[in-house]
């Protein structure tokens, strides 16, 4: 794995996200194979492909969520900032606080929408005291654009909220442990059209200070979204390149039948 | 197709076979559910009415009400008022006073009543008055001496005749009681010498022997009851909660975990005697502790009602969706972070419901009970916890089953009058389930 390193250093500086002969098993499904992969900062990159060909798994990966599926192998490396993230010494806790996540399916917690947000700077202490954790809770709501919609409700339950608005507080809760990294497992799939252009553009604000990583089943949002895009098939990276270049001419004939609707 | 086509009725209106077909079954169905409902609530009702029917008589007692002129010649030969002196009279000089008294005031109420002796008079009083009146006397000397109105218990025959249980034939061909005696009851009832009260100490006084049901009491049963459900509230609950989450959220899901939990499931299953054996080779005889007390009984029914807990723990700890799991690790909380903080309170009704529900069923149990001599007549009352849990207590189900045994037609009605008092507690605790259920359910 060291001489895979020094094959790329440039790459392997420059990336927020490395990953080398990356693969994944559940018992003996091999979900995830030979995913080499650097992710820079300040980018969004879209994650396309068919159902089932590992998106989600490799998103789990790198904030180890995959750690808490008993079934899950993961091997292979994965660095962030350089740094190995299987290290021993890291503590996969403060990893998911540099590596937020937002699901699939709007979470959040049957508490009020303060509680939610003000959740994760709470366990890591980021805040001192009470005025301090109001402001962050401010900011991150407006960093999701929900500041408007709930700003005279915060102490209403968060599950009241409509799916759209579910969804922009789970981003703000994700945003509020500030975090370098942003995942996002199809943010969008739960959600109706407006909903869905709201957290496009939140999603391209949210460019200016983290890398955003986002699995979407919609080539349309990742054209919109991204500006670097990996398409996955059968548990392989086939393409990964500049959004424009693979939509207007991918280079692997899998990527071309997957963006004119032959696989899906 | 087109025989399916022609099959179907051309207009809505027109119900096809097929959808009669259905129409019936359904009313079918109906019928059944309703009749199933309709049976339960029929054995609901059967079984409250007799319970209440033959135990209600429970909570009123037959009290004689007298002057009583406390004759300091009989009862204090010193006549200085020492307590030591006063202890020495046993209650048989008591009786003699309070039959005396009553012979008095049967007299001057004018009450004449053919072929009553003197020695019949007195046997409507009940052998527990004399102990009634000695203690008054021992907890305040100066009454000795003066005379004082009080209030006595009559026996149990005379409690029946007021109650309806002994009549004028019965009473013929019950050696224990005359028609004399009935006949004076009634002439004593008329003049306001004898009553049938509200029955307070049915509740608090401790259990009484043989001879005097009228006595008897469920305060002892009820202390040691209300002492075992503390103690396997104080275990139970914190054990089975924590393993529960041990078992659901942290331990490795692989064979041993699935024998544990296999054999947690069958233990809920082992008939609770087999529990008592249990107790009793483990807690008293290789333990050590003693026979007849709440801390035996608490443990015993802390193990029977471990896997119940358990068992509801672990199925409220499932029905919390995952994705809130997910969504706390994805903040970066800790797995116990995540436990504590998100899914134990979300857990927390049905682990209450559980418990609360795990325990009544553990304030009926008898059977383990009977084993580790929770059955033994006790009439002293426990002391108060933590030294109380050693002294020998009685508890709720066990004294309905010594009741039941006993030979005198009065305990009858105790034992269905402790019954209620036990179904009153077991509604109560249900009602708190539920409304513990619903107070935590707003949150979502
Ligand atoms: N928890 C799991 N246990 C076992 N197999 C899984 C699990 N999660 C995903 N898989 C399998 O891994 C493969 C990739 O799944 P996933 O990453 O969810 O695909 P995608 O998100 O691209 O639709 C699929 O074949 C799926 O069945
Ligand atoms: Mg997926």
């Amino acid at each position: 794995m060291k001489d895979t390193l020094t094959e790329t250093p440039a790459a392997a500086d420059t990336a927020k996200i490395a990953t080398r002969d990356l693969q994944v098993h559940y018992g003996d499904t091999h979900a995830l194979r030979d995913v080499d992969v650097d992710i820079p900062d300040r980018t969004v990159t879209a994650l396309i492909g068919p159902s089932g060909c590992g998106k989600s798994t490799f998103l789990r990966c790198l904030n180890r969520m995959n750690d808490t599926i008993p079934a899950a192998r993961v091997t292979g490396e994965i660095r962030i900032d350089g740094e190995d993230i299987h290290d021993p010494r890291i503590d996969p806790v403060q990893l998911r606080a540099k590596v937020g996540m937002v699901f699939q399916k709007p979470n959040p917690f049957p508490k009020s929408i303060r509680d939610n947000v003000a959740y994760g700077p709470r366990i890591h202490g980021l805040t001192r005291t009470r005025a301090e954790l109001d402001e962050v809770v401010e900011k991150s709501l407006r960093r999701a654009a929900l500041w408007d919609e709930v700003k005279d409700r915060l102490d209403a339950l968060a599950t009241g909220l409509s799916g759209g608005q579910q969804q922009r507080l789970c981003i703000a809760r994700t945003i509020a442990t500030s975090p370098e990294i942003l995942l996002m497992d199809e943010p969008c799939s739960a959600l109706d059209p407006i909903a869905t252009a709201q957290i496009e553009e939140l999603i391209d604000d949210l460019r200016s200070r983290f890398a955003v990583v986002i699995v979407t089943h919609s080539m349309q949002q990742a054209a919109r979204v991204s500006q670097r895009t990996a398409f996955f098939h059968l548990g392989r990276m086939v393409e990964y390149g500049d959004t424009g270049a693979l939509f207007t001419n991918p280079a692997d004939p899998r990527t071309e039948s997957y963006i004119t609707g032959r696989i899906g | 197709m087109s025989d399916q086509a022609a099959a179907r009725p051309t207009s809505l209106l027109n119900r096809g076979d097929h959808t009669a077909r259905r129409h019936a079954a359904e009313a079918r169905f109906r019928a059944c559910g309703l009749g199933a409902i309709l049976i339960g609530l029929a054995a609901l009702a059967m079984l409250l009415t007799s319970v209440l029917g033959s135990g209600l008589g429970a909570f009123r007692q037959t009290y004689i009400h007298l002057p009583i002129h406390l004759d300091a010649a009989a009862l204090d030969k010193s006549g200085d008022r020492d307590p030591e002196v006063l202890k020495k009279v046993t209650t048989i000089g008591y009786r003699k006073v309070i039959d005396a008294a009553l012979v008095e005031a049967v007299a001057q109420a004018g009450i004449v009543i053919p072929g009553l002796t003197e020695d019949d008079s007195a046997g409507i009083i009940s052998r527990e008055a004399p102990a009634q009146v000695r203690d008054m006397a021992l907890s305040d000397p100066d009454l000795i001496g003066e005379t004082i109105q009080v209030r006595i218990l009559a026996d149990g025959r005379i409690d029946g005749y007021l109650k309806g249980r002994v009549s004028a034939e019965s009473a013929a061909r019950d050696s224990n009681v005359s028609l004399a005696q009935l006949q004076l009851a009634d002439a004593m009832v008329e003049r306001g010498l004898l009553s049938l009260d509200f029955n307070a100490a049915f509740l608090t006084a401790p259990d009484a022997s043989d001879q005097r049901p009228e006595a008897a009491g469920l305060g002892v049963a009820i202390l040691g009851s209300a002492y075992m459900m503390l103690i396997v509230l104080a275990l139970a609950l914190p054990i089975g909660v924590a393993a529960s989450i041990y078992l659901e959220e942290f331990a490795p899901k692989n064979r041993l975990t699935d024998l544990i939990e296999v054999n947690v499931a069958n233990l809920a299953a082992v008939p609770s005697i087999v529990f008592g054996i249990l107790g009793l080779a483990i807690f008293i005889n290789f333990a050590g502790l003693p026979q007849s007390a709440p801390v035996v009984g608490g443990l015993v029914l802390t193990l029977m009602t471990l896997p119940t807990i358990i068992i509801a723990t672990r199925a409220s700890l499932k029905a919390v969706p995952p994705s809130i799991r997910e969504a706390a690790l994805g903040l970066g909380a800790s797995r116990m972070q995540a436990v504590f903080h998100h899914v134990l309170p979300l857990a927390a009704p049905g682990i209450l419901t559980g418990a609360i529900l795990g325990l009544a069923q553990a304030l009926g149990e008898t059977a383990p009970l009977l084993l580790i001599g929770m059955v033994a007549f006790v009439r002293e009352y426990p002391g108060a916890p933590p030294e109380g849990f050693f002294d020998p207590a009685s508890a709720l189900p066990v004294q309905i089953f010594n009741w039941t045994q006993r030979a005198d037609p009065a305990f009858v009605e105790r034992a269905s009058g402790a019954i209620i008092v036990l179904l009153a507690f077991l509604l109560v605790m249900n009602a708190a389930a539920i409304l513990l259920r619903r107070r935590f359910e707003r949150r979502w």
